[in-house]
């Protein structure tokens, strides 16, 4: 595309007619008898709602609520369950015990501010939501990113894969009963936080990238302690393959359970590791590449079965995969600002505002007003560790949005959850839960 | 590119002053997923917001729009789905050919053998809050759509399972409507004359 400027514009929204000649990839499509069928989302799944019916027959069935105070449920999911003995008949998962109306906090913050907003609901991926709204921001502005502060995010974003990988591999062992994973997981997650602390200022919730760039440079020495992390997450995961992976116990435990086809991910909106576990490589970061994806090379993880234990290892490698593109950020990583230099929308540096006036209002209008986004809505998607994290930004003209809508990856993710559990035994519905990685705080928001 | 040129203009002269001045003949569609749906469905109009296709459809066959996007467009997923409330709006975007409501009702549709998107927009009255259900075409849909009831008021007629999500089930209003102002609890401290 010729208006291409950057890499956070490059995504296949902008594509036109002119792409007649895209040719999906041949992954993507089904082998049968009569050749390659394109994958339908399928129409085996319908909606139902309303009470459940009463217990017919003799009475043999039961419902019973799993949470939200379980442990294993990662927060406070319920999932109501009607057993037949140990079997699960149905499932349903009932949200909203950790409403806290960030949506609308996000109409009274300005946008300056929006990013402390958005980066508490996804708290295992803070990085990944703050990028996004930021992406909305820039489109709405139509501002363009400075090469430098692209590939920060970039890397940024891939050491907060890593630290979700890990504490969804710690908290996965312990929920499956592999005790000692909660403490090797954790290990190398605290290490991988230690270094986006000395980067961000903050473990969590990090406030870091901002619209128009990020808030800092990166800190010296950045590189030597980054690939020490990588050598320490590449010794970390292959001690945990060699724990799990071909521990019989662990298959026997997680092999066949909670399968889910990809026409039934298809059509109940799943994304990210549910998705690509069925055997559908679909990552935005590789199909609509944003950032400065397509000029790093990684492979898009993915496994054939769907199952728990699919999950499993594709999330092992995808730390891997994750730890190539962290390697390639500190060779590749280019010169320049880390944010664009229009005072209307980023703060003149420190030392400008004691010695010059107008850096003083720039930095005072900045913090107190924001900068106003002329009117107009936009979508923009990318890849987190659970899958495609969405923000719908409504713009009217003030120094507030009209509507932030952060489209959770995890809300949209636990649908597949009763196709997975539904005839199983309710023992497994403890590793359908852990395995679709649902983060509360995004499901709730 | 004509596509291009046009945005380009759209750069240059600001975000709708362009529509407007070609008001009397609304631009055809550059995008042939928005190009399909406009000859499908007379009287929906194509907007190209910051780059990305947008169709406005009437509230009528917004159900027809998922089922079409479906068998005939190869559209996979309904990524999302959500609303706004435009009551307040200082400024707001105005689309030539679109009469403005109150309320708009957003889905994004993703479709991944042709690795691209489209956004469909209907304008929802306020006297008459309801819309087709897209979950015939689009199971999930569910979740965005009670998302929607809970948080706006916009009743789905079609849903199977239209409960609140996120409120308690027994709350009264939509919190996320411009007009639903966040309750006040009083809190009284001891030895404080009055709550505050």
């Amino acid at each position: 595309m010729s208006d291409t400027r950057d890499g956070t514009r490059d995504d296949s929204d902008a594509r036109s007619h002119d792409d007649d000649d895209f040719v999906p990839d041949p992954r993507l499509t089904q082998q049968t008898d009569e050749g390659a069928q394109e994958l339908q989302p399928t129409r085996d799944l319908v909606v139902t709602g309303g009470p459940w019916p009463e217990v017919e027959g003799e009475g043999d069935t039961m419902i019973i609520n799993m949470g939200p105070q379980h442990p294993s449920t990662h927060g406070v999911l319920r999932v109501m369950l009607e057993l037949d003995a140990e079997t699960i008949v149905r499932a349903k998962p009932v949200v909203g015990y950790l409403h806290t109306g960030m949506e609308k906090t996000g109409e009274e913050l300005t946008y300056v501010q929006g990013a402390t907003n958005v980066t508490r609901m996804d708290y295992a991926s803070p990085l990944s939501n703050e990028l996004v709204f930021s992406m909305a921001v820039e489109r709405l502005l139509d501002i363009e990113v400075p090469p430098r502060a692209t590939w920060i995010r970039m890397y940024l974003n891939e050491l907060n894969r890593i630290a979700s990988h890990l504490l969804w591999q710690a908290t996965n062992g312990l929920d499956m009963g592999a005790l000692s994973m909660i403490v090797y997981g954790w290990r190398e997650r605290e290490e991988t936080l230690r270094l986006l602390e000395k980067i961000t200022g903050l473990r969590m919730n990090n406030n870091y990238i901002r619209p128009g760039g990020v808030a800092a440079e990166l800190p010296d020495g950045w590189q030597d302690d980054t690939l020490e992390l990588c050598d320490v997450v590449e010794k970390g995961t292959a001690e945990y393959d060699e724990l799990l992976t071909g521990n019989p116990i662990w298959q026997e435990r997680l092999t066949g359970v909670g399968v889910i086809t990809t026409e039934q991910a298809l059509a109940l909106s799943a994304s990210g590791p549910i998705l690509r576990s069925t055997g559908f490589p679909w990552d935005l970061r590789r199909s609509q590449p944003y950032l400065a994806y397509d000029e790093v090379d990684f492979d898009v993880i993915y496994t054939q079965n769907g199952d728990c234990y699919d999950r499993y290892r594709l999330r092992l490698q995808e730390i891997l995969e994750s730890v190539k593109i962290v390697r390639q950020c500190v060779d590749k990583m280019p010169p320049g600002d880390y944010r664009v230099q229009d005072r209307k929308v980023t703060p003149p540096p420190r030392a400008r505002i004691d010695e010059s006036m107008e850096a003083l209002i720039h930095h005072f209008k900045l913090f107190t007003e924001g900068f106003k986004v002329p009117p107009g809505e936009t979508y923009v998607a990318v890849e987190s560790p659970r899958g495609e994290v969405g923000c719908y930004l409504v713009a009217d003209g003030t120094g507030k949005p009209c509507r932030l809508h952060i489209r959770g990856p995890s809300f949209y993710n636990l649908q597949s959850m009763a196709p997975m559990m539904e005839d199983r035994l309710i023992a497994d519905a403890v590793a359908v839960i852990s395995s679709v990685d649902p983060i509360m705080g995004e499901v709730d928001r | 590119m004509p596509d291009d040129d046009a945005r380009e203009d759209a750069h240059k002269n600001g975000d709708t002053r362009v529509e407007e001045e070609e008001k009397e003949s609304p631009p055809l569609p550059d995008d042939e997923v928005a190009a399909a749906v406009v000859e499908r469905f007379p009287g929906t109009v194509f907007h190209r917001s910051h780059g990305q296709p947008v169709v406005y459809v009437d509230r009528a066959i917004w159900g027809d729009l998922g089922g079409f996007l479906r068998d005939e467009q190869q559209f996979t997923q309904c990524v999302d789905v959500t609303a706004v409330d435009h009551l307040v709006d200082a400024a707001r975007l105005s689309v030539p050919g679109v009469t403005q409501e109150r309320f708009e009702l957003v889905a994004s549709f993703l479709s991944h053998p042709r690795n691209r998107r489209i956004r469909a927009i209907c304008e929802v009255p306020a006297e008459d809050p309801t819309a087709p259900s897209l979950t015939d075409s689009y199971p999930g849909a569910n979740f965005g759509e009670r998302e929607v009831y809970d948080l706006f008021g916009i009743t789905f007629t079609g849903h199977p399972d239209l409960v609140r999500i996120l409120m308690p089930d027994d709350w009264v209003g939509y919190p996320l409507r411009k007009d639903d102002a966040p309750a006040r609890v009083p809190v009284t401290f001891k030895e404080d004359p009055r709550p505050r």
